[in-house]
């Protein structure tokens, strides 16, 4: 990883987005939106289908202009320098290799039209196809080539003119599972070792968190949270980012008192949590209070030193997923929690089953309170 | 066991198949074949005063010195006479050299009909095809006299060019190669745009941005990705004009003079007013000859086209 500080506030953005809006006839797909993103930084834009994060990037490679702000590279605005100027280049998620060009070819496409010379674009396109290790393929049509390959084509073509930002729409949806895993891995490197700024698309939040340094979660145009994948999982700013990124249970309550670190809630549903809180947050205030399933504690037994945090229920489902098994609890309040506990002894007999009365319960530091 | 039906089922297969193809291949035989047969023949005899007129006639029931007889009557003189007389070898080259110029201008007109057609608002792609086509729901030998009225010297393009003060005198433009090139563009332009819009509208909008993204201006995005993507449609729709028109006969003969015939005129002379069938089928022969040639080409082309993919 890279160890640049990003939220640095001395550092000059690479990109910045100034209340940028976009609207497609009534339709609102970005809606003022400002962010800053940083030189060799692996940014992330992750959101359901909709959200506006591909009209985003297709702002920032100039297939559509802001309707509103504006686009600023490296201090400039981007509307102001001619296409063939602007150091960014794009990687399609359908991949748009020409079908009727060589792998060679179509690597090539980009540095001819910058009126390369001859012998430098051989020497590139060798540099290229080794990158992306595909040496010797350089001959074959984009049909003569497998899914995996095509996909290295297009990331050596959209870097072959050594962009400075490099944008990819949803790189790797269209690869099979255990091949998007290994080529997650080979993005990462490639991005290290080039230096480069890389902007992604994905609607994957695996993805988002394996390879950004940054996530911005957007949602109906908006951005809602940006910060690094384990502050959007561990400190999520809302209820709607708590409950699109991993798995949740949500708590609804009302803040008793907040003091020294220390939040008290009263549990709409009965029950008293005890949440360490950065923050403030006003007594009498509604609020909701995020656990992640793997750090609740799951017990057939009501541990005797403990009133908050401590539901007791009954196990309605018991999901195993190899590494971990989800229990499903339907608590006697009303409310349904999630648990997950570590597979980490082989056993053959569960030592607690569907329908079994439990208690689970979690430190104070494990739960978020989320304002909003 | 399970081998032996296993291969009974792929022969009752095969047998489905061959069934399957025998029904065109009969009609083809039938309606193609035994005539191209009989004019083969007809254009290896003599002329007679006769019916029918010409020589020798096959008659098996006389049995196999008829045969002999007849087979001897055979000869390739007509051919000596279309490779001899220079009427033949004009009308061939001026058959060739409309159709080109044609073919020429129909993809110039074409191209960008059938791309504004491919480009333009998805629901409104097949009422446009529908506008392509919808002036040849009227009778085709109407539409040429319309266009004889039109050319005519008093007709409506003359009205037209002198009421605007581009030209005095009203200009000849029937009997003209020009009026040929230009009734022939007009008649044939669907046949031109419809396959460059199947292979247009099959194109992938995205290869069109990531060209602008690697840097390609519009133009050269057009030249170097559009063009080269449509050329199954190129080829198709300058094949499907190139071949009619080289043996076209109405259009020449209403709208041309006639001091120049093309082929398809010469053809016409021979048979109805020299009555000389012999040579008539000749140049027939000779023509679809001609026109193999770019058929063949582009069937090669074609199967490397698979065998590419």
């Amino acid at each position: 990883m890279l160890e640049d500080n990003p939220d640095d506030s001395a550092a000059r953005p690479l990109v910045r987005f100034e209340a940028v809006s976009k609207r497609f006839g009534s339709i609102v797909a970005v809606e003022r939106l400002s962010l800053d993103i940083f030189e060799r930084e692996f940014f992330a834009l992750l959101g359901p289908s909709g959200c506006g994060k591909t009209t985003l990037l297709r702002m920032l490679a100039w297939f559509e202009q802001p309707s509103q702000g504006r686009i600023l590279l490296d201090g400039a605005d981007i509307s102001a320098v001619p296409p063939h100027r602007r150091p960014v280049n794009m990687m399609f998620q359908s991949y748009a290799l020409f079908p009727h060009l060589t792998v060679e070819g179509n690597i090539a496409f980009g540095l001819k039209q910058d009126g390369m010379p001859k012998p430098e674009i051989a020497i590139r396109v060798c540099e290229m196809l080794a990158l992306v290790k595909l040496d010797g393929f350089g001959a074959r049509k984009p049909h003569q080539l497998s899914g995996g390959q095509r996909q290295r084509v297009a990331l050596a073509r959209a870097l072959a003119k050594r962009p400075r930002v490099l944008l990819l729409d949803e790189p790797l949806s269209a690869l099979d599972r255990k091949l998007r895993e290994d080529t997650r891995f080979e993005l990462m490197e490639l991005q290290e070792k080039l230096g480069l700024t890389f902007i992604i698309v994905t609607h994957d939040q695996e993805e988002a968190m394996t390879l950004a340094d940054r996530i911005g979660v957007m949602n109906g145009g908006q951005l809602v949270q940006v910060a690094t994948p384990s502050e959007i999982y561990e400190q999520p700013n809302s209820r709607w980012v708590a409950d699109f990124i991993g798995d949740v249970s949500l708590i609804e309550g009302r803040v008793v008192s907040s003091a020294l670190g220390q939040t008290i809630i009263e549990s709409a549903a009965g029950g008293r949590l005890i949440v360490t809180h950065p923050g403030d947050a006003a007594a009498g205030a509604s609020v909701a209070v995020a656990v992640r399933p793997e750090k609740v504690r799951i017990e057939a037994m009501p541990s005797p030193a403990r009133n908050e945090n401590c539901f007791a229920g009954r196990v309605t489902e018991i999901g195993y997923l190899g590494g971990v098994s989800i229990y499903k609890v339907k608590l006697d309040n009303g409310l349904n929690m999630k648990a997950a506990v570590a597979n980490s002894q082989r056993l053959t007999e569960p030592p607690i089953k569907a329908g079994d009365q439990v208690w689970l319960n979690f430190p104070p530091d494990a739960g978020v309170v989320l304002l909003r | 066991m399970i081998l032996a039906t296993a291969s009974r089922e792929k022969t009752r297969r095969d047998w489905g198949r061959r069934l399957v193809i025998l029904i065109p291949a009969l009609w083809l035989t039938v309606f193609f074949l035994v005539p191209c047969l009989i004019v083969l023949k007809i254009s290896l005899s003599q002329t007679a005063i006769a019916q029918p007129p010409y020589l020798p006639l096959l008659d098996l029931a006389a049995g196999w010195p008829s045969i002999k007889d007849f087979i001897a009557g055979l000869s390739f003189d007509n051919y000596k006479i279309l490779g001899s007389d220079w009427l033949y070898l004009t009308s061939y080259l001026r058959s060739l050299a409309i159709a080109t110029l044609s073919t020429l201008i129909l993809l110039l007109v074409g191209y960008p009909v059938a791309y504004g057609i491919a480009r333009a608002p998805r629901r409104l792609q097949p009422l446009l095809v529908m506008a392509v086509f919808l002036p040849f729901l009227t009778a085709f030998l109407i539409r040429i006299y319309a266009w004889i009225n039109i050319l005519q010297r008093e007709g409506l393009l003359n009205d037209v060019l002198i009421a605007l003060g581009i030209v005095r005198e009203p200009v000849v433009w029937l009997a003209t190669d020009a009026a040929i090139v230009l009734g022939i563009v007009y008649s044939y332009l669907p046949f031109m745009v419809l396959p460059l819009y199947a292979s247009l509208e099959k194109m992938d909008e995205s290869l069109l941005e990531a060209a602008a993204d690697l840097g390609a201006p519009r133009w050269k995005a057009f030249w170097l990705i559009t063009v080269p993507l449509s050329a199954p449609g190129i080829v198709a729709g300058a094949l499907l004009c190139f071949i009619p028109i080289a043996g076209e006969f109405v259009i020449p003969d209403l709208l041309g003079g006639s001091d120049a015939l093309m082929i398809g005129q010469t053809l016409w002379t021979e048979f109805f007013q020299n009555k000389d069938w012999p040579v008539a089928s000749a140049v027939a022969i000779a023509l679809l000859a001609i026109l193999l040639a770019p058929i063949l080409i582009y069937q090669h082309l074609q199967m490397r086209a698979l065998e590419d993919r």
